[in-house]
């Protein structure tokens, strides 16, 4: 049984101009102790799907539909007080931007005594050896002394470092982090990734990780989800969709990349620009840019559908009855 | 810290200086102290004596620093139209204001605070849109109307609590109390109501958009990511991070609230300070003004450095700046 098992998840915002569909029919599951890395450009729909785990979506964002199942228990129809028994304890979070997500006024060994009191039932004393505990494991120095400072007093990764052990201080199965580097140096980068990951294995903790970093995902996760206009391009395991992508807009994302073994004169690029969430174009919301695109894409939108490999791919071109149309296509 | 307070306090002195320049320059430039202390008949060679008596002879940076000096010493003059020491009088109606608006700043303070919390909170709910409204008439309304308004309808048609005065009072020493007699509590209630209303609404308004400001920021987010109760994240996380501007605007509006507590203090014949300054202008009582001008100063000075003092205490930042500077 998969520790989260996302079905057929929709998200709308109801606007004036009518409802924007921010996440259509997304489905995915993710094991105990895996790592699900979720990319896509901005807008894509990543964060939101995210939110929606946790019901932390912005008002007048909603679930539209679909099912939310966490350990064998549907969790997106539970009462609000439950949900929020879940997050945090069950369900902890990482945010993008450490500077802003620590309050200002509190101390940090005070932020994370009170959401293990919450969650753990535990006393003051207690909670405050085990805050000094957390601080040790995330690498911060002295922390002992360090846990009566402010989060002025840290540096942006000593910071993230701060938020990485309050998603975890309460031992939850899975963490959902958003972007957890986006704002960090590239110095820094690796090593909050590295620390994730590790506290993540020894804790057994599987991971969501929403990032647009390839490079990110391709070290840190065991499976990934490529996400486009709201919906989900393909998913399968790290190596498989980066060696040998089998939708054209993964392709694309991975020929962007520039390869350090040689000297390229022009990065590769993927003509266009993501579709607003206002006009997502009729059948495949790809077609437009897809350069294989042929009439049934422009018709009928594509689910999640088997190919050669352990990948599934949201692609007109791994229909057993449209292969013959995609003359050429060597997938 | 010290240094802090020690630097703030030396920066009053420039400041309570010019004040006391103006209320000195009062007595020299607005009416003439000599005639209407001899009255209709005198002589020349009184009005010379009396000059003399005065001082008004010498010069005026000399007046100055004399007048200065007595200030010091708590000696403000002797009021023209009373004929007693304007420091006794003001000791005598200190009581008086100083309860009165305290009551008023409490009053807008324990209603002002919650109803912004609860209409930040709550925007979209009716009963956020009557206080919305209702507050609205509070900072249009003119409080003497308010007062007007308020006299007649629980004094007059409903006859609850009485149109004017402070009631019995108890004395403590030379501070004279009326809080703790029901005749004195029942006076106080509807001018601490009208002086407080204006203030009240202010304060919500202000708590209100600093929630809504706040409720929107990656820490509150955070904080329910965490799954804390929305109790702690209400009234801990997002209140105390609305403190700053708040402490501000209730700091100047309490100053303002002894200063301007004229109005009410009219409307109401409250023995305060604001009717005793009232009656001084109708008189050109120029020492109880000057005294009257000074205090005000001294307030606005104290209650400024309590502010800030205020902010240290709430916001760690601004406790270690150097750090905090170096870390951007």
């Amino acid at each position: 049984m998969p520790l989260l098992d996302v079905r057929n998840l929709r998200v709308e915002f109801p606007t004036r101009r009518g409802t924007l569909v921010a996440v259509d029919d997304v489905s995915f599951a993710i094991e105990p102790g895996e790592v699900l890395g979720v990319v896509g450009e901005s807008g894509a729909g990543k964060s939101i799907t995210g939110a929606a785990i946790i019901r932390l979506i912005e008002p007048p964002g909603r679930i539209a539909g679909g099912e939310i199942w966490l350990d064998g228990r549907r969790i997106d129809t539970l009462p609000p007080e439950r949900m929020r028994n879940i997050r945090g304890r069950e369900i902890g979070a990482i945010f993008q931007d450490p500077l802003t997500t620590l309050n200002p006024l509190y101390t940090i060994g005070r932020q994370l005594a009170e959401t293990m009191r919450v969650h753990l039932g535990l006393g003051a004393k207690e909670a405050r050896a085990r805050a000094i505990r957390w601080l040790e494991e995330v690498g911060i120095p002295g922390a002992a002394e360090r846990i009566d400072a402010y989060p002025h007093q840290f540096s942006g990764g000593m910071r993230q470092r701060v938020v990485i052990a309050l998603a975890l201080c309460a031992e939850p199965k899975l963490v959902i982090a958003d972007e957890p580097t986006t704002a960090l140096d590239v110095s820094i980068q690796a090593q909050v990734i590295a620390l994730l990951k590790r506290l993540c294995r020894d804790h057994g903790t599987a991971v969501m990780l929403i990032t647009h970093d390839m490079g990110v995902i391709a070290e840190t996760a065991d499976r990934v989800a490529v996400m486009y206009a709201g919906r989900i391009a393909e998913i399968g395991p790290v190596r498989e969709v980066v060696k040998r992508p089998r939708h054209p807009y993964t392709e694309g994302l991975m020929g962007s990349i520039p390869p350090l073994s040689r000297r390229v004169r022009r990065l590769a690029q993927i003509e266009g620009a993501m579709p607003r969430l206002t006009d997502i174009p009729s059948g495949c919301a790809f077609h437009p840019r897809c350069p294989r695109a042929f009439d049934r894409c422009r018709r009928d939108r594509p689910d999640l559908m088997a190919t050669d490999g352990p990948n599934r791919a949201a692609c007109w071109l791994h229909d057993p009855s449209s292969r013959d149309l995609a003359c050429g296509h060597a997938a | 810290m010290l240094a802090f307070i020690v630097s703030r306090l030396l920066q009053a002195i420039p400041v309570m200086l010019t004040v006391s320049l103006i209320s000195f320059a009062m007595f020299a430039y607005v009416g003439d102290p000599v005639t209407i202390m001899l009255g209709q008949d005198y002589t020349e060679a009184q009005r010379e004596a009396l000059v003399r008596e005065l001082g008004l002879d010498q010069p005026f940076f000399v007046q100055f620093v004399e007048f200065l000096q007595n200030v010091l010493r708590g000696d403000f003059g002797i009021s023209y139209r009373l004929g007693r020491p304007v420091a006794e009088l003001i000791l005598e109606r200190l009581p008086a204001t100083i309860e009165l608006a305290l009551t008023a700043a409490l009053l807008a303070l324990l209603i002002g605070v919650p109803m912004g919390v609860y209409t930040g909170l709550y925007r979209n709910s009716w009963l956020s849109r009557v206080f919305l409204t209702v507050s609205l008439i509070g900072v249009s309304l003119p409080t003497f109307l308010i007062g007007i308004l308020l006299i007649l309808v629980f004094a007059v048609i409903l006859g609850w609590l009485p149109s004017f005065g402070r009631g019995e009072t108890v004395a403590i020493g030379w501070w004279t109390t009326g809080l703790l007699t029901a005749s004195g509590l029942k006076a106080l209630i509807l001018p601490a109501v009208t002086l407080g209303l204006y203030q009240m609404t202010l304060i919500m308004r202000l708590v209100r958009s600093e929630m809504l400001e706040v409720l929107r920021t990656d820490y509150i987010k955070f904080a329910r990511a965490r799954g804390l109760p929305d109790r702690i994240v209400h009234f801990g996380h997002a209140l105390k991070n609305t403190l700053v501007p708040v402490i501000t605007i209730t700091g100047l509006q309490l100053g303002a609230i002894i200063a301007f507590a004229i109005v009410t203090e009219t409307v109401f014949q409250w023995p305060g300070m604001g009717l005793l300054f009232i009656q001084a202008v109708a008189n050109a009582d120029i020492p109880i003004m000057a005294a009257y001008l000074m205090l005000i100063a001294l307030l606005f000075v104290t209650i400024n450095l309590i502010v800030d003092l205020l902010y240290y205490a709430v916001d760690p930042r601004l406790r270690s700046g150097l750090i905090a500077s170096s870390d951007r």
